[in-house]
């Protein structure tokens, strides 16, 4: 059984069908990228996936580790191990990142019956995720993703997924915005997950990401419609000739 | 050990027998207010002739007040208007039920504590139930009260300093909110029950909080409350008013008067958490809130600082306000509003800069959901001989759904031209952005909410003595119940 089973879906906002009959199969270990033009339906399949309220799903189902994601809200996707980068990560004024990080691993932990960490134990996993993205440890205690730059909002989304640990990681344009050297961390972050229990979507834009984290799998989304699958090959050739569909 | 608890034991119980409690519920007085009224209850509390003639004018200035004008109109409030011949003045209007165990409580007010972790002994304390036990905030206040003494400092109910410091209190008593200030500070001073009574000596810092969290249950009789705090030069005195739980006061209105008197040097921080009973979900009952603080640097170097939260109250009217009179004196002003369901508030503060090279912070925070309403208005005055006075102004309003309101009207006075001045305001609502990032990483709504909501008042909480951070927290967090779906 694959980990995420996605049939047939379709989903609208406000009333306009974006989304028009999605089939994709993912397994645990494996890492498939989405790309397609601007418009296609990429970020929208990835909220749906982390159970945004504001998306219709007006036919199919999703089946996440044999589960109803579709009957999951946010938070109970994520604490079963949905994880979404977000393109545009928000600002929480007031709120230190450690202690925000800190919630909602607890929040986590606690679903799973799991005791609550305590601030002593979480600090030096917190420092050593740091380290891993080379991220600056005043980064602690700043309010979460306030005043940070682009590339540090991307990192810190990974820094996140480095520590909640989800079982399906869901990353939406997490390379725009970022120069080669951020993207060049982003992806040893990434890379460092990468692993037999957990399975990856990437969703982007360019190829460009693709050099540094190899999917096992690429899809083209056109048009709320997934035209084309292959391997890593395929989008060194989308490089070449874009996004047309043929004919 | 056994000695200590007994003395702490014995010393509460006497603090308990000159409560306030059984004295008022003994001595209630008819409904209606006249110059009879204001003489019982000046002969009741034993007082000397310059209470009775002080009272008296105020309550003449009342009158003519209430006959030309009736109350201020100003406020961005609304509500009924009121009878103040229907009320008794000495009393509550109604006797509360004495419950005999915690059995016979609103289940409802029983959860709130609960969520408050608010211990046992003080659940009955606040419910107004016999306590046979000794409670916390009791013995712990009386215990120090021997320790206050040896340094000077007067820590007493205002009916005992007017016995007892008639010199003190006629110096000072109105001096910062004379009773012709406004129309609620004349009813106060006419008809004020008790309140809280604090003079720090020359050079003193008093070494703890002082609270009147032990006096909570006065508030079931006391709708009239009057506290007067005088730090001598070089002296500091933090002192904490707060009631951390909803108490279902029958009293319709509470009028009290704040003043603080700070003289060369010396310092007052005055917090205050407010939480009296809202009124229920569909704006029926709750308390009006109707209240003058303010304090006066008088002397040189003084600061005042005022940190308060409310969230209770149906209408909240508060402007605790400083008079930088003495030069390079401070004042401050820290805030957090919250207004849920029907709830009104009217709120800020007044900065009087008269003194050279003045500074004054105000950072109020106002939080609408439900159906609430919020105004924020304060204004900020320099004058002329006010050389080189300073003002930072920060408000910001955070909005929760879409049937509540934020209202600013900040008012900048200023007549010397040295002066600096600036003023920064935002409003936001929780986005439903901010919410799905949060509940994504496994937060529950009500916690993404009052994560959310606790960050935006982070700047406020950050002056509260650690206790009522935490405290003031929580009751965020309990008031904003249900304001998501």
């Amino acid at each position: 059984m694959s980990l995420l089973e996605i049939k047939n879906l379709h989903v609208s906002v406000d009333n306009h069908e974006i989304l028009k009959g999605i089939d994709l199969a993912v397994n645990a270990g494996e890492v498939h990228s989405i790309m397609g033009p601007n418009g296609s339906g990429k970020s929208t399949l990835a909220q749906v996936l982390a159970r945004r309220e504001a998306y219709e799903v007006t036919a199919g189902e999703i089946l996440y580790n044999g589960k109803d994601l579709l009957a999951m809200k946010a938070e109970d996707a994520a604490c079963e191990g949905v994880f979404l980068a977000f393109q545009y990560p928000v600002e929480i004024p007031g709120i230190g990142n450690a202690y925000f990080m800190r919630s909602a691993l607890n929040a986590i932990r606690k679903y799973h019956g799991l005791d609550e960490m305590d601030a002593m134990d979480f600090l030096p996993l917190f420092r050593e995720k740091l380290k891993l993205l080379e991220m600056d440890e005043k980064l602690l205690n700043r309010s979460v993703n306030e005043g940070f730059s682009g590339g540090e909002k991307k990192r810190n989304e990974i820094l996140q997924m480095a520590l909640l640990e989800p079982k399906l990681a869901v990353l939406d344009e997490t390379d725009s915005g970022l120069d080669i050297d951020a993207l060049r961390i982003v992806a040893k972050g990434v890379n460092t997950l990468r692993g037999p229990e957990r399975a990856m979507i990437v969703v982007t834009h360019y190829q460009r990401l693709l050099n540094y984290i190899v999917p096992d799998f690429v899809h083209v989304l056109v048009n709320g419609r997934i035209v084309r699958s292959g391997g890593p090959e395929l989008a060194l050739e989308l490089e070449e000739t874009g996004y047309a569909v043929p004919a | 050990m056994s000695t200590n608890l007994d003395t702490i034991r014995d010393l509460a119980q006497q603090e308990y027998k000159w409560g306030f409690i059984t004295d008022i519920e003994e001595e209630r007085i008819p409904k209606g207010l006249d110059e009879d009224v204001i003489r019982l209850i000046s002969t009741k509390k034993q007082e000397p002739e310059f209470m009775l003639e002080w009272r008296l004018r105020a309550y003449r200035h009342w009158a003519a007040l209430e006959k030309s004008q009736a109350e201020p109109k100003w406020a961005n409030v609304m509500y009924p208007a009121i009878d103040y011949q229907n009320m008794v003045y000495y009393s509550a209007p109604k006797q509360k039920p004495r419950l005999e165990s915690l059995d016979q409580l609103d289940p409802e007010i029983l959860r709130t504590y609960e969520k408050l972790g608010i211990p046992l002994q003080e659940q009955k304390m606040l419910a107004g139930v016999a306590v046979d036990a000794v409670f916390d905030s009791v013995s712990v206040a009386t215990t120090f009260k021997g320790k206050l003494a040896e340094l000077g400092i007067i820590f007493c109910s205002f009916s005992e300093a007017v016995r007892n410091h008639p010199e003190l209190v006629k110096k000072y008593l109105g001096s910062v909110v004379p009773y012709t200030d406004n129309f609620f500070a004349a009813l106060n001073a006419a008809v004020f029950s008790d309140g809280s009574f604090v003079y720090v000596p020359k050079g003193v810092r008093c070494p703890m909080e002082l609270s009147t969290y032990f006096r909570i249950n006065a508030a079931e009789t006391g709708q009239f409350e009057r506290t007067l705090i005088v730090a001598d030069e070089g002296a500091s005195v933090s002192y904490l008013e707060g009631c951390t739980a909803p108490i279902r006061d029958e009293n319709q209105l509470h009028a009290a008067v704040v003043e603080l008197v700070a003289l060369d040097n010396s310092q007052i921080k005055y917090s205050t958490v407010q939480n009296w009973y809202p009124g229920d979900k569909q704006g029926k009952g709750g308390i009006y809130n109707f209240v003058t603080k303010r304090g006066k640097c008088a002397g040189v170097n003084s600061k005042i600082s005022w940190t308060q939260v409310e969230t209770g109250s149906a209408i909240t009217w508060k402007y605790p306000s400083c008079i930088l009179q003495g030069d390079n004196s401070v004042g401050e002003f820290y805030s957090v509003a919250l207004t849920n369901n029907y709830q009104q508030a009217d709120t800020g503060t007044k900065m009087i800069h008269i003194g050279k090279n003045t500074r004054s912070t105000i950072v109020a925070k106002g939080i609408s959901a439900g159906h609430g309403q919020n105004t924020y208005r304060g204004q900020v005055k320099i004058l002329k001989g006010a050389t080189g006075a300073r003002n930072y102004t920060q408000c910001d309003s955070l909005l929760i759904g879409d049937k509540c309101g934020a209202h600013t009207f900040p008012y900048i006075e200023v007549r010397n031209s040295s002066a600096r001045m600036e003023h920064e305001a935002s409003t936001s609502k929780i986005g439903e952005d901010q919410m799905f990032y949060l509940r994504q990483r496994g937060l529950k709504a009500e916690d993404a909410v009052s994560m959310i909501v606790n960050g935006f008042c982070k700047r406020v909480f950050r002056e509260l003595p650690m206790e009522f951070a935490v405290e003031a927290q929580k009751l965020l967090s309990v008031s904003l119940e249900g304001s998501v779906g």
